[in-house]
């Protein structure tokens, strides 16, 4: 790991009307890193990836990337520092072919006209650069994959654009055992490749498979930010449902309710 | 999983080299799975012209007859060739068809009651059909309206303009040579063939080019046996459809000579060309066909959805202009009923019958044209033949009917096989 971690939220509040969803959220994610951010449905996971993307504005609390302060406002800011996010329902257009789709909206011109080729080479390169072969052509259109091979190729579109931080939002909620496997194997290497990357999931064996660092969030807390060896299975989904466990996490239980290992059964694999 | 197309270095090592065959096999798997493209048009046309020209072989394999399909098809066709954009978002115009009643009583107008001059004419009809098309688009993309209900009521509303324009049940006529000349008369034959010889160049020109370029950059290519043949394939259907127009039509030679290519295909032609280098080749048209697949994924692409959304009903409408120009052209005049009665039906249905989903996302400007040639083939066929409007009407549902179904079915099977 790296010493400044290139992004760093300090002190996150954010509230719809009356409810507050994020209380003093602090995170930080390294470059070569997989951060796993777990919580329960409703904890803020997807408040807090929207807040990092720009979609939406925090009330409170200051933003560092690379150890610079800075302002994310919009979808575009977020994407001018490098950050990109592969939402969990893909966003591909089923007719277009993946050349296409990971160029869409950034279309590679010489003139007026889209430079085809070039667009080719690229999209090649950066799947070669990811060791994905389970393409069989580039020029195939994104109806025609298979759900691994269409998360693959929405996350390779996240990372042709010289991206730094990469955010996968249940990246294998929809996939079957070997796809999820492939897939979890494409986020490592990202990782390994140098890139941040943050991982919202639900499934604890792929949080412990691939990742890093764990954060865990309850009812818009920041409960804990752990090395993954540092903590076992059960721990985090105490950390999940209550909020602690063992020395880890809030200090005194605020919801009262610690019945933990029985959730686990709801919580993986459940829907956002 | 066996063959990739993703190289880290040697392009083509781990691709076998394109061969016609496989080219050929490529293509009947992708029918199989359900991309039928525009083969069920072309097929019917075929198919039709063959019964016709069995039926009826004097007349409607006639030189006279070939040329009378482009007038009567013209209008229908340009409609529809706007109408797939519109079509690709999977939304819906009903009022392309009196739109272009508006645009040509504008044109009428224009150069006959205020004598202007003809461009000014044209020029103002287009800029009609932009206006349309732009308050069209902004109630649906702003608004939010369904584009049913807007262009339904675009619909009810032209039809009223046009009477208001042309003065309650009288017409206008077109007498100005020029607007006159674009669906009546012919280019010389020399005129003709320089015509097809510059397209088959440009054709061949641009194949080869983008040919070389992707061999150059090491990518996949078809192979150059099957460029070839696209060219020659083209070459072969302008050289006769341009020496069958070429040919003496008149009927008393000494009295009027009438030959050459009609003045309105080299139109529809070079609207195909522009429309269909927008369509594949610009990231604009790109941006049409992902808003048609997958709006909130173009969305989050940084797409202007909306602008999108906006400017296919422009262009729609603007070539509903230029649909209701020629036919003011062909009938010499403007009454309450241009681009009324069973034009726009006529226009949906040759989109759709070329291979233009309606559900959006899929469709090419050349589909408009083969999906017109067949909605005119019937259309003249059947009149030679001596069968009622009735028939022809009852013909051309059915027609779009089993259109509807080809593009229903092969999306079910698309959808079943994965490949499309």
């Amino acid at each position: 790991m790296s010493a400044t971690p290139l992004l760093e939220l300090r002190g996150i509040d954010k509230s719809f009307g009356p409810v507050q969803v994020l209380r003093d959220v602090a995170l930080t994610v390294h470059p070569g890193e997989v951060t796993a951010l777990v919580g329960d449905n409703g904890a803020g996971k997807s408040t807090l990836v929207k807040c990092i993307s720009g979609i939406y504005p925090t009330d409170a609390g200051e933003v560092l990337f690379n150890g610079e302060q800075v302002h994310i406002g919009s979808p575009r800011d977020a994407a001018a520092l490098g950050i990109e996010v592969v939402y969990q329902d893909l966003a591909l257009c089923d007719n277009l072919d993946i050349v296409q789709n990971m160029f869409l909206g950034r279309e590679k011109h010489s003139g007026i006209v889209l430079d085809e080729p070039t667009m080719e080479q690229l999209a090649a390169e950066t799947l070669a650069g990811l060791s994905i072969r389970t393409v069989t052509s580039l020029r195939q259109h994104v109806s025609s994959l298979s759900g691994g091979q269409r998360q693959t190729v929405a996350i390779a579109k996240a990372v042709l654009w010289n991206s730094k931080l990469v955010i996968l939002d249940e990246p294998t909620a929809a996939l079957g055992v070997a796809q999820t496997a492939q897939v979890l194997e494409l986020v490592r290497r990202l990782a390994d490749n140098g890139l941040a990357v943050v991982l919202i999931s639900h499934n604890m064996n792929d949080v412990f498979a691939v990742s890093d660092r764990i954060a865990a969030l309850y009812l818009g807390q920041m409960v804990a930010q752990v090395k993954t060896t540092d903590i076992t299975h059960a721990q985090v989904v105490e950390l999940i449902t209550a909020g602690r466990s063992g020395g880890l996490g809030l200090a005194t239980d605020p919801g009262g309710n610690g019945d933990g290992p029985q959730a686990a059964d709801s919580i993986s694999g459940g829907v956002r | 999983m066996t063959t990739t197309a993703v190289r880290k270095d040697g392009p083509a090592a781990v691709t076998p080299p394109p061969t016609v065959g496989r080219h050929a096999r490529n293509y009947i798997s992708r029918v199989r799975g359900g991309d039928v493209g525009a083969l069920p048009a072309v097929l019917g046309l075929i198919v039709l012209c063959t019964v016709f020209a069995v039926m009826r072989p004097s007349s409607f394999l006639s030189a006279g007859n070939f040329a009378n399909l482009f007038t009567q098809g013209a209008a229908v066709t340009l409609i529809a060739m706007g109408l797939v954009f519109v079509l690709l978002l999977g939304e819906i115009d009903l009022s392309a068809g009196f739109a272009s009643g508006v645009c040509a009583a504008v044109l009428a107008n224009v150069v006959t009651v205020l004598g202007y001059p003809w461009w000014v004419a044209v020029l103002a009809a287009i800029a009609t059909g932009l206006v349309i098309g732009t308050t069209l688009g902004m109630l649906v993309a702003k608004v939010g309206i369904p584009s049913f209900v807007v262009t339904l009521a675009g619909f009810l509303a032209f039809q009223g303009i046009v009477l208001l324009l042309v003065k309650e049940g009288t017409n206008i006529s077109v007498r100005d040579n020029v607007l006159v000349a674009i669906a009546n008369r012919n280019l010389s034959p020399a005129l003709g063939w320089a015509f097809a010889i510059l397209a088959v160049a440009g054709y061949a020109a641009v194949q080869l080019l983008r040919h070389r370029n992707r061999v150059a950059r090491g990518l996949i290519t078809d192979p150059i046996a099957v460029v070839a043949l696209r060219i020659a394939g083209l070459a072969v259907i302008l050289g006769t459809a341009v020496y069958v127009l070429n040919l003496e039509r008149s009927r008393n030679v000494l009295i009027s000579s009438l030959k050459g290519v009609p003045i309105v295909v080299p139109i529809i032609a070079v609207l195909l060309v522009v429309w269909t280098f927008v369509l594949q080749r610009t990231s604009y048209g790109r941006h049409i066909y992902a808003v048609g697949g997958n709006r909130e994924a173009a969305r989050r692409a940084g797409i202007g959805v909306d602008r999108i959304r906006i400017s296919v009903f422009m262009i729609c409408s603007s070539m509903a202009a230029v649909g209701g120009i020629v036919a003011a052209s062909r009938a010499n005049s403007v009454d309450p009923n241009t681009g009324g009665s069973n034009v726009l039906l006529y226009a949906v249905g040759a989109a759709v019958i070329g291979g233009t989903s309606l559900f959006g996302g899929k469709g090419r400007v050349l589909d408009a044209i083969l999906g017109g040639a067949v909605v005119a083939v019937i259309e003249n066929g059947m009149g030679l033949m001596g069968y009622s409007a009735g028939v022809k009407y009852v013909v051309t549902g059915v027609v779009l009917l089993l259109a509807a179904s080809v593009d229903a079915l092969s999306r079910r099977r698309a959808a079943a096989t994965g490949t499309r």
